[in-house]
């Protein structure tokens, strides 16, 4: 199944009822009726990996602890990814609503948004917004409030386990799971941590009902998603669309009548070629993303593109586990080694073998999905690394 | 204001626990530009953590240098929609400029010149922070312009 292109505006439009209100109106529900609501709408986690915010929700509360954490990840860092930045800035309050819906829900007291360093230019802003979210807040009796945390510039704190530890004042190093974070999070007490644009659905979900929002989509991606498109397209910028569409349409709207390649999720997503546009649809049954959608044209080296992402992961590997610190260096000494004809070509297929040990062996998602772009890149433009 | 007035400053408003490290160095580079082995020890002291935990948290982050950097920091982002759209002509423009490479500080120890990875602007780069104010959509002469404003300062 899938759906056409279609766009929507439920993350920033603007109905008029504050998210105040939405909030009074929400927690006079019982919390499983809300939970209960938000497995039917099908809501997935909108940071990439699309777990069910539901059910997320569900497990945290049904753990037994006296404290419990909200936390907003809003530590952005995907290359071709700006949307969070986006949600942030024109519509904060509809995050916190959502992150005082799940602290009713789940049994906590304190919520967090740990927003990226390189975001700090929001955080005079986002804090008065706090601060009369907060002030609303103990007005009405709500036992909840939320702080602010920055991240110091480091892309793997995005990984949840990885921001805990950040906020815990350590190396932003990912930790083993499980325990999940549902069991243990921040401090070691049961979290919930959702993606800005996550916080938002959970928020117009319960505002709207889960009817409208299943509407869109198709059977394994339901509802609406915030995409950042950027590359070689006249048209960037953020964009709402329904999810299922196929690639095809996407270029069609998109693309510069000249697109040759579009990596779909950022550096650790697919690189899907002209050939396969028609084939590919973007959801949870085709290639899911958190909102990364970079158009290539045909002026573009694939090479110099691998080669940036590759340079990216290097970069941004924090270190601790072998198989992604040597793995991520050796990928791209070893496309340097083959371009200059100092490796023949064969091995760039040795290169892949030891993406798929990274894949296994990996501790957190940053080394195990550096094969994502590798793979797609080498498989469909195979001859440009070489040449 | 010294270094160890400020860390105590910071000690107090943030509270003793190690979950306060974070926004403490934070505040610290903020002031003083990088984290100096000075302003390591003494957090160490004020939180009761070993300086190696200092060391050790603060050398991960990016944003947080236990290098001298100067007074204006420049990140100008490196990653792929912004090298597509030109960032090798601004980082050019501003070597010339300010007579440093990237990772390098001016004499008069007023610039730092670095590149960052993926800064959130895909649709409008070629993009760079300084400090943290952010610049999308740079040309090299709006890029020259923009640093030479903060030498007025």
């Amino acid at each position: 199944m899938e759906t056409k292109l279609k766009k929507v505006d439920i993350i920033f439009e603007d109905d008029k009822t504050s998210p105040i209100t939405i909030l009074e109106k929400t927690i006079k529900r019982s919390a499983d009726e809300i939970i209960l609501d938000l497995i039917d709408s099908g809501l997935k986690g909108r940071g990439g990996a699309g777990f069910p915010t539901g059910l997320k929700w569900k497990f945290t509360r049904n753990e037994d602890s006296d404290v419990k954490y909200v936390i907003c990840n809003a530590d952005e860092g995907e290359p071709g990814t700006f949307k969070d930045r986006e949600i942030l800035d024109r519509v904060p309050e509809k995050i916190f609503t959502g992150m005082a819906i799940c602290g009713y829900v789940i049994g906590a007291k304190e919520g967090y948004i740990y927003l990226r360093g390189e975001y700090n230019f929001l955080l005079k802003t986002l804090q008065s917004k706090l601060n009369k979210f907060n002030g609303e807040l103990k007005q009405k009796n709500i036992d909840f409030a939320i702080y602010l945390r920055s991240g110091s510039g480091a892309y793997v704190c995005g990984e949840e386990s990885a921001l805990f530890e950040s906020m815990e004042g350590k190396r932003g190093e990912p930790r083993n799971k499980p325990p999940y974070p549902t069991v243990a999070g921040y401090n070691s007490k049961p979290t919930v941590i959702n993606n800005v644009e996550t916080l938002v659905y959970t928020t117009m979900i319960c505002h709207m009902g889960p009817e409208q929002f299943k509407a869109l989509g198709t059977n394994d991606s339901r509802g609406s998603k915030v995409f950042s498109v950027s590359g070689d397209t006249p048209i960037a910028g953020i964009y709402e669309l329904e999810l299922g569409m196929p690639l095809n349409q996407f270029v069609d709207e998109f693309g510069d009548g000249d697109t040759k390649a579009v990596q779909v999720g950022g550096a650790s997503g697919h690189c899907v070629p002209r050939k396969k546009f028609n084939d590919t649809i973007i959801g949870f049954e085709g290639i899911p993303t958190g909102g990364s959608m970079m158009i290539f044209n045909s002026t573009r080296s694939m090479y110099n593109v691998l080669h940036d992402y590759l340079e990216f992961f290097t970069e941004e590997c924090c270190g601790q586990c072998t198989p992604c610190r040597v793995g991520c260096q050796q990928l791209l000494k070893g496309i340097e080694a083959v371009k200059r004809g100092e490796r023949s070509p064969s091995y760039l297929d040795d290169l892949k073998n030891l993406t798929t040990t990274m894949k296994i062996a990996a501790k957190c998602g940053l080394g195990q999905s550096v094969g994502n772009p590798f793979n797609s890149i080498i498989d469909n433009f195979r001859e440009e690394i070489i040449y | 204001m010294t270094t160890e007035l400020l860390v105590k400053e910071l000690v107090e408003k943030n509270g003793k626990s190690r979950n306060s490290l974070m926004p403490i160095l934070q505040g610290i580079v903020q002031k003083e530009h990088f984290l100096s082995e000075e302003a390591m020890l003494s957090v160490a002291k004020e939180l009761d953590l070993s300086a190696a935990d200092v060391y050790g948290t603060a050398s991960f982050y990016t944003f947080l240098d236990t290098v001298p950097r100067g007074k204006n920091i420049v990140r100008v982002c490196k990653t792929i929609t912004c090298h597509m759209k030109g960032k090798d002509d601004i980082i050019n423009a501003i070597m010339n400029q300010l007579k440093i490479k990237v990772g390098e500080t001016t004499h008069d120890k007023k610039y730092t010149l670095l590149t960052a990875n993926c800064l959130g602007w895909c649709h409008k780069g070629p993009v760079m922070l300084v400090n943290d104010d952010i610049y999308p959509e740079l040309t090299p002469a709006k890029a020259v312009e923009i640093i030479q404003s903060y030498g007025k300062e």
